[in-house]
């Protein structure tokens, strides 16, 4: 499974530009699915029938990136967050764009590092002049970070594991699965980072029986961390709440039972600050019983992103046994 | 002129009876079905070709205020109706009412102003309307708590091609909607002009939800800061280099083959074209783009100076080359140069 985690994270895909790694996934998945259609904002809407209920898993491509607003005389390019990004993170770290143009973030002359902020850097492609820079780069131009996928053993780390980890779990899971007890259309949605917006629309198209999102969440085991209950290795997560929604109990028992059943580590987990395409999902029509499968992540949003490999493995299996489980809520 | 008609028109969010009827008249001629909806939005049908239905939608209202109370001076106290800077509000002469009463905002003069006072922007709570009446009974017989209130600002223009007036966003959007909406094209058009824009989004929804379009065209008058203290890396758009397409801003992500699109016609027409560089604010395309199950939207914009003031500018060329970009593209959509 880590060649299938090296592939979908290094793939280009900031959100609102998804094209690429939705063809990865497309050709990854269209032996184990018996759909497929992309919707007008993007979205990879695959469907693999099992009969009864329509289960919908929904597992974002996008990730968090930068927009061209400018390029100066010197070729120089100013730009725009993409997603939540702080330029804390930025600072010396390089982008990639989406016809494989690098570059690298600059920064003005700070009078003291407390003046750092976004609109004081810039991103330096190599070249000598605006002309120059215009061949390869323009104006709403967006790149996502460039950093290679590193395998540390137990641990790995990437860009993007926010939330490619989610859609190679997905992946492995329509393979894995023999028994599916849905009619499952498994989601890998665009634009999640910049407010939920493809999950809204798919679950909209599909008015699914339950909707169960598959994204990363923070964790509390780095030194002087946020407060949180939940580590790397200690399994998937169940979430109970993020800003976005509040878990819909019967959902959060259906998936704990699941864990229970199957002997797989979990973890209960409560996130002060961060929403995901389950809270689009829950407020659609006229209410759809949502949940949400997390993998622990230190370090979101930046370009090196690390989960614990047993929790991805963990991960899998939790989620094939919601694809053969009935859901009775 | 339709521009300075538009303009001077009185329609803040939620009062956009008078624009409505504006663009009715104007369109009389050319399109034979209206729909009025809940919310007020206005939507012209025009075309039954049974192919794509293609939404093309612009905002009637505009920023104002609203009257919250009446002193017993006679003195009106107000609140804002949309994102207008509290900075630009004192000494402006106004419009108050479905009467059209004028009046003056009015602030303790600099002369009264204790020396760090001088130093503040002026609140709100210390900002009133003056209409000349001498007390409570006397405003009351001209205004009610609730009446809106718009700058009076006169359309005028600069030079042959600068012209200035009051809400070019989005009074321009639709003056731009009125003129592509008098050709004929073989498509499934409709002409939103839509309500409440300014304080959420909230007119524009609604009408996507009843016309299940299967892509949309917002057209708005958007910020321009070509000018100091911006720094040229953090210009907006650029008064005089044409229509303006968003890419992504706060509320949307807009459709990439259609801007390739719209870049391929202002090149082959020779159309100058440029990019909205800033990416904040929202517009009506965000709250069409989550529509059902999605709808793929652009943003193309005249580009305005000063807009959410009592005065706005901007270049009749880039008018007049956005009428034209529109145009071309949806005739290019009608001959299946692009598919979606």
């Amino acid at each position: 499974m880590k060649e299938l985690i090296k592939k979908v994270v290094e793939t280009y895909g900031p959100a609102g530009s998804e094209a690429q790694i939705r063809e990865l996934i497309r050709s990854e998945i269209a032996p184990y699915v018996d759909e497929m259609r992309v919707d007008a904002l993007g979205n990879l809407i695959a469907l693999k029938r099992g009969g009864g209920k329509k289960l919908m898993l929904a597992a974002h491509m996008d990730e968090i990136g930068i927009i061209v607003t400018h390029i100066d005389k010197n070729g120089f390019l100013r730009f725009f967050p993409v997603g939540g990004l702080s330029p804390l993170t930025l600072i010396g770290n390089r982008v990639m764009f989406e016809n494989g143009t690098l570059g690298v973030v600059g920064a003005e002359k700070l009078e003291a590092q407390k003046d750092l902020s976004l609109n004081k850097l810039f991103i330096d492609i190599g070249a000598a002049s605006k002309t120059e820079a215009e061949v390869k780069v323009g104006i709403g131009d967006v790149a996502c970070m460039s950093r290679e996928f590193v395998d540390l053993g137990t641990r790995l780390v990437a860009k993007a594991m926010d939330d490619r980890i989610a859609c190679a779990i997905l992946i492995e899971a329509l393979k894995a699965v023999r028994e599916p007890t849905y009619d499952i259309y498994a989601v890998f949605t665009t634009q999640e980072e910049v407010g939920l917006r493809g999950a809204r629309v798919a679950a909209y198209d599909i008015t699914p029986d339950l909707g169960i999102a598959i994204d990363v969440t923070r964790t509390g085991d780095t030194p002087e961390s946020i407060t949180m209950d939940v580590s790397l290795g200690k399994g998937p997560t169940v979430k109970i709440r993020d800003s976005s929604l509040l878990c819909t109990p019967s959902v959060r028992k259906f998936m704990e039972e699941v864990a229970q059943q199957n002997s797989i580590m979990y973890q209960l987990e409560v996130l002060e600050a961060g929403g995901t395409d389950a809270g689009a999902i829950q407020l659609t029509k006229g209410g759809i019983p949502a949940g949400v499968m997390s993998i622990p992540c230190r370090y979101i949003h930046t370009a090196s992103e690390m989960v614990d490999y047993s929790d991805v493995q963990n991960g899998v299996k939790l989620l094939v046994g919601i694809m053969e489980t009935e859901f009775k809520g | 002129m339709l521009l300075k008609r538009l303009s001077e028109a009185f329609g803040p969010s939620g009062c956009e009876g008078e624009v409505r009827n504006i663009l009715m008249e104007e369109l009389a001629p050319h399109v034979k079905e209206w729909r009025r909806d809940a919310l007020g939005n206005l939507i012209a049908v025009k075309g039954s070709a049974g192919g794509l239905r293609v939404m093309l939608a612009a905002h009637m209202d505009e920023c104002g205020l609203m009257i919250s109370s009446i002193d017993r001076s006679g003195l009106l106290r107000f609140r804002k109706v949309g994102g207008i800077d509290d900075r630009v509000l004192v000494s402006k002469h106004v419009i108050v009412g479905s009467k059209k009463i004028s009046g003056v905002i009015g602030a303790k003069a600099v002369h009264l102003q204790k020396p760090d006072e001088r130093n503040q922007i002026i609140p709100l709570s210390g900002l009133y309307i003056d209409i000349g009446a001498k007390s409570k009974e006397d405003a009351e017989k001209l205004i009610k708590i609730g009446d809106y209130v718009v700058f009076a600002t006169e359309y005028k223009a600069l030079s042959d091609t600068v012209v200035v007036g009051k809400s070019f966003d989005d009074r321009a959007g639709c003056a731009v909607l009125v003129e592509v909406l008098k050709d004929e094209y073989a498509l499934d058009i409709y002409g939103a002009f839509t309500v409440q824009e300014e304080i959420g989004l909230r007119g524009a929804g609604v009408a996507a939800y009843a016309i299940e379009p299967d892509l949309a065209i917002v057209l708005e008058g958007t910020t321009c800061s070509d000018i100091p203290p911006s720094k040229e890396y953090g210009y907006c758009t650029t008064l005089g280099q044409g229509p303006a397409i968003t890419i992504m801003d706060a509320s949307v992500i807009c459709d990439r083959r259609m801007i390739a699109e719209l870049v391929r016609i202002a090149k082959d027409h020779d159309i100058p074209l440029q990019f909205k560089r800033s990416v904040t604010g929202g517009s009506d395309a965000g709250k069409i783009n989550q529509t059902k199950a999605g709808v793929p939207v652009v943003v193309i914009s005249v580009p305005c100076r000063y807009i959410h003031s009592p005065i706005s500018m901007l270049n009749l060329t880039d008018f007049h080359n956005t009428i034209k970009l529109v145009k071309l593209f949806l005739k290019s959509i009608a001959e299946g140069g692009f598919v979606l």
